[in-house]
This record gives structure tokens, C-alpha cells and sequence, in this order.
């Protein structure tokens, strides 16, 4: 079953093309990473499947339904976590938590059942009452990823989940989300190459709006006879012209 | 039920500020002892207690322009609107989301305000109550501006110019500080043009109970805040559809 299907999306500022015609189709419960070196087109490719900017050519069938013409349908299945934690910064984790629930219209019950499962998979009962401003980045990464999983979506998108963060507080965000493998379908964007090797199931390198290759880290490597992840991201990027 | 989820949490992130408190309803209070203190000792008819009070009220909601101003510029920063952006919230949620949870709290600054005057010295009569539901004009007023603000600028200019220059503007040009008819010219021209002398005046006249007088600055006022509550959506849907 294919989440997501784009066709040819594209979009276009002025004078640059962040996104050029991609065609790129994602399987459900698939961890999918978006890697490239800034302005490769990466976040600019989850906002418009997010519905946060509209394509200026082509479309994308995320869960069945066009983000063109069928956004509201596309946002209740979604989920996003932004590059930045987007969180409420004088209401504290519980609240925020409620906050989305409320956005999403679960009934009281509901949330409750929901908070008290999303605290125990992510270890948040330790930091409930606290204000979400008063957190560690770490912490806040973490409460931002709750936050989109509240509504219980089938696809997930995390931009740059743990750009900025210490070397344990990556490895805990890491568990995480492969714990969370398999039973939503997540796109990934990020800078990190061990990210994208370590979690992916593909992994799709973009450069300049276009994309360059997709594939499992193991088939890129092997494509470009390269002994790690790392010198075969940069033999494809550098080769494309 | 969204927009309602959505408006509590913007009036727990105003409430819970512990600077928005000593500005909204702190300053105020302080303006209102210390010019009633300076009366007291040189009896001046413009800050007679009857006088005063409405314009202290009127000039309180200027720092409702912070208010929405900094809550819209600060969801934008952190990327929390673009989060909900991606749900199913719709534009009037968001809309009516920021407006409705400030007007409480400017009746209350309001209604807070007219109570301190009331012990120093002010007549305790129905036209309080009239005078604090008039506010609420004023006020979605000065909450569209801030939103419209909000719409344009960062954190930081939004504390520039919502939180500095439009509040000496709205002091200087209300009549609140000195008689407009004293400078004369193009100064109190410019600022029968503009609402805030306006909204003083209503908030007097409601005070004294001419309602009669009251009506053409009413006017005055629904019109400002009919156009930049209009003007505060058109730009934060196309903020919006931008994003």
C-alpha cells in the first residue's frame, strides 16, 4: 500500500526552484529519509505534503487523498513535528498535550487515555506538570514528537527531529522513533548521514529541488562502490550536476 | 469546540506572563494613585477623578495591542502555528481564537481600573458598568491591531513598535495627558482623525451618563475597529496561505 505518491510536485519561488518535479512514492509503516545539504528541498517538500504550502505544479496522494483538493482529509491522517519544537512555551507538557487533543476533537475521556499513553511510550511522566518553555531541547523534542503523534497519525513527518541535540539526547530520540517503525509511516528529513543510515528503511537524497536517487543506505553504498554511508551521499551529490 | 481548545490556551499564555500582568493591570493602578496623588496636591480639571479614570481605562488597552501582537509574532517564531496548521483547525478558529480570550481581560482591566478610581474618589453608579462594556469596542480595537502586528512583525519589533511607539502614540494623541485644544492645528487634527481621542471621549461621556455624547465617538470607534479587525484577518490569512 503506498502513504504517499507524488507526481511531478513541484514548487517554484521567483527566481529558484526549491522543488522540481519530484516523483516519489513512500510505503506504508516505511521509515523514508529526505537527506541533502541545505536548500536540497527537503523541508520545503514536507510542508507542501503537509499542506502548509501549496504546490505550484504537479500533486501528491498522501493517504489516498490529493493534497490539492483534499486538504483537510490529508490533515487528519498527518502528523508533524517542525525543525523548530512548536510547542506552547507557558503551558506545561500536559497541557500542550490536551491542547492538540482539543485541536483534534477527542472527547475528555479520550484524552486522558490518550496523554497517559503517548507519557508512558515516551517517557514523559517525569515532566507533565512542568511549562514546556522550561524544558531541555532534548525534552522539548520529545514533547514536540508527542505532540504529533496525539492524533494518532498514519504518517508522520519530522523535520530535522534531533538537529541541535546532544549525543544522548539523539540516541533517546532515536529509540523512539524506531520504536514507532512499522506501525506509522514516517518521513524524515535530515543532515545527520548516521541519522538517515541508522533509522532508514529508504532514503531519498535530494540537490537543489531535485531527486537524485532513492534507495536503502546498503544499495546506495553498494551504487557507488563507497565503503560508508557518508562517501556515497557525497559521490551522488557531487556527480549530479 | 476547536476554536474554544485553542482560545483557552492563548488566555493561559497572556495570564501566565508575569510581565503582561504588571503592564495590563500593574501600570495602570500606578498611573492612576500618582496622578490622583499629584491632584490632590495641584487641582488641575484634566485629571479630575471623573476625567482621569476613562483615560486610564481607554489607555490600559493599549497594552492589549502587545498583547496579540506578541502571542502572534511568538507562534509564528516558534513554529507552533505552522503546527496547527497542519490540523484541522480552520482560519476563523484561529481568528476568533486570539480575539475572544483578550476581551475578558480587558473588561477586567477595565472594571479593576474604574474600582480603583471608585476608591479614590469616583461615583459608584450604573455608568461604570456601562463604561466597562463599552471598552470592549475599544478593545477589539486595539486586539486587531496587535494581531495585524502580529501578522508582520517578529517578537522583537512587535515589542518595538506595539509595546513603545504605539503606545506613546495612543497616549499623545488620545487627550488623555493634555487638552488636544491646547496644541491646536494639524496635532489635534490629526488626532480627531484617529480613534484614540475618540475612545476617551466615549469612555467620559459614558462615565458622566450622556449617552448622547457618547454616540458619535462610538461610531468613531466601531468604524476603526469594524476596519482593522477586517484588515488584521485579510493579513493573517494571507500570512497564512504564505506559510
Amino acid at each position: 500500500m503506498e502513504a504517499i505518491h507524488t507526481t511531478n510536485l513541484t514548487k517554484q519561488y521567483k527566481h529558484l526552484t526549491a522543488v522540481d518535479k519530484l516523483n516519489l512514492t513512500i510505503h506504508q509503516g516505511e521509515l523514508f529519509s529526505l537527506l541533502g545539504i541545505n536548500g536540497a528541498g527537503k523541508t520545503t517538500t514536507i510542508k507542501m505534503l503537509s499542506c502548509l504550502s501549496k504546490p505550484t505544479g504537479g500533486d501528491a496522494l498522501v493517504g489516498g487523498s490529493s493534497i490539492l483538493h483534499e486538504a483537510q482529509a490529508v490533515k487528519r491522517i498527518i502528523g508533524v513535528s517542525p525543525q523548530e519544537t512548536a510547542v506552547a512555551p507557558n503551558l506545561s507538557v500536559q497541557e500542550n498535550l490536551e491542547l492538540m487533543c482539543g485541536i483534534h476533537g477527542f472527547p475528555r475521556e479520550k484524552r486522558q487515555e490518550r496523554i497517559a499513553g503517548l507519557a508512558a511510550q515516551l517517557n514523559l511522566h517525569d515532566i507533565l506538570s512542568k511549562k514546556a518553555g522550561k524544558l531541555s531541547g532534548g525534552w522539548q523534542r520529545r514533547v514536540s514528537i508527542a505532540m504529533a503523534l496525539i492524533s494518532q497519525p498514519s504518517i508522520l513527518f519530522l523535520d530535522e527531529p534531533t538537529l541541535g541535540l546532544d549525543v544522548i539526547a539523539r540516541s533517546e530520540l532515536w529509540d523512539i522513533i524506531r520504536a514507532l517503525k512499522g506501525r506509522v509511516t514516517i518521513i524524515l528529513t535530515t543532515h545527520y548521514m548516521e541519522e538517515a543510515e541508522a533509522l532508514s528503511d529508504r532514503i531519498g537524497i535530494m540537490k537543489s529541488g531535485r531527486l537524485l536517487v532513492t534507495g536503502t543506505a546498503r544499495e546506495l553504498m553498494e551504487q557507488t562502490g563507497a565503503d560508508r554511508f557518508e562517501d556515497a551521499f557525497v559521490t551522488i551529490v557531487k556527480e549530479a550536476k | 469546540m476547536r476554536m474554544l481548545t485553542f482560545a483557552k490556551r492563548c488566555a493561559k499564555e497572556i495570564l501566565r506572563d508575569p510581565l503582561n500582568l504588571l503592564f495590563g493591570l500593574g501600570f495602570p493602578i500606578v498611573l492612576l494613585l500618582l496622578l490622583s496623588a499629584i491632584q490632590d496636591n495641584i487641582p488641575v480639571p484634566l485629571f479630575r477623578i471623573d476625567h482621569l479614570a476613562p483615560g486610564i481605562a481607554v489607555f490600559g488597552l493599549s497594552f492589549m495591542t502587545l498583547f496579540s501582537a506578541t502571542l502572534v509574532a511568538r507562534d509564528r517564531e516558534s513554529a507552533l502555528l505552522q503546527r496547527l496548521y497542519t490540523t484541522p483547525l480552520q482560519a476563523a478558529d484561529y481568528i476568533l481564537g486570539y480575539i475572544l480570550p483578550i476581551l475578558p481581560i480587558a473588561a477586567a482591566q477595565g472594571a479593576v481600573s474604574f474600582l480603583v478610581a471608585v476608591a479614590l474618589g469616583l461615583p459608584l453608579s450604573m455608568n461604570i458598568l456601562c463604561a466597562t462594556l463599552l471598552l470592549l469596542p475599544i478593545a477589539l480595537f486595539n486586539i486587531a491591531l496587535g494581531l495585524l502586528c502580529g501578522s508582520i512583525f517578529n517578537v522583537k519589533q512587535v515589542g518595538g513598535i506595539c509595546g513603545a511607539l504605539l503606545t506613546n502614540l495612543s497616549a499623545w494623541l488620545s487627550g488623555i495627558w493634555f487638552d488636544l485644544e491646547l496644541v491646536g492645528g494639524a496635532f489635534s487634527k490629526i488626532a480627531n482623525l484617529l480613534p484614540f481621542a475618540h475612545a476617551v471621549e466615549l469612555e467620559r461621556a459614558a462615565i458622566s451618563g450622556s449617552m448622547a455624547d457618547a454616540w458619535p465617538h462610538l461610531l468613531v470607534v466601531l468604524g476603526y475597529a469594524a476596519v482593522t479587525t477586517l484588515g488584521a484577518v485579510l493579513l493573517f490569512l494571507r500570512q497564512m496561505n504564505r506559510q
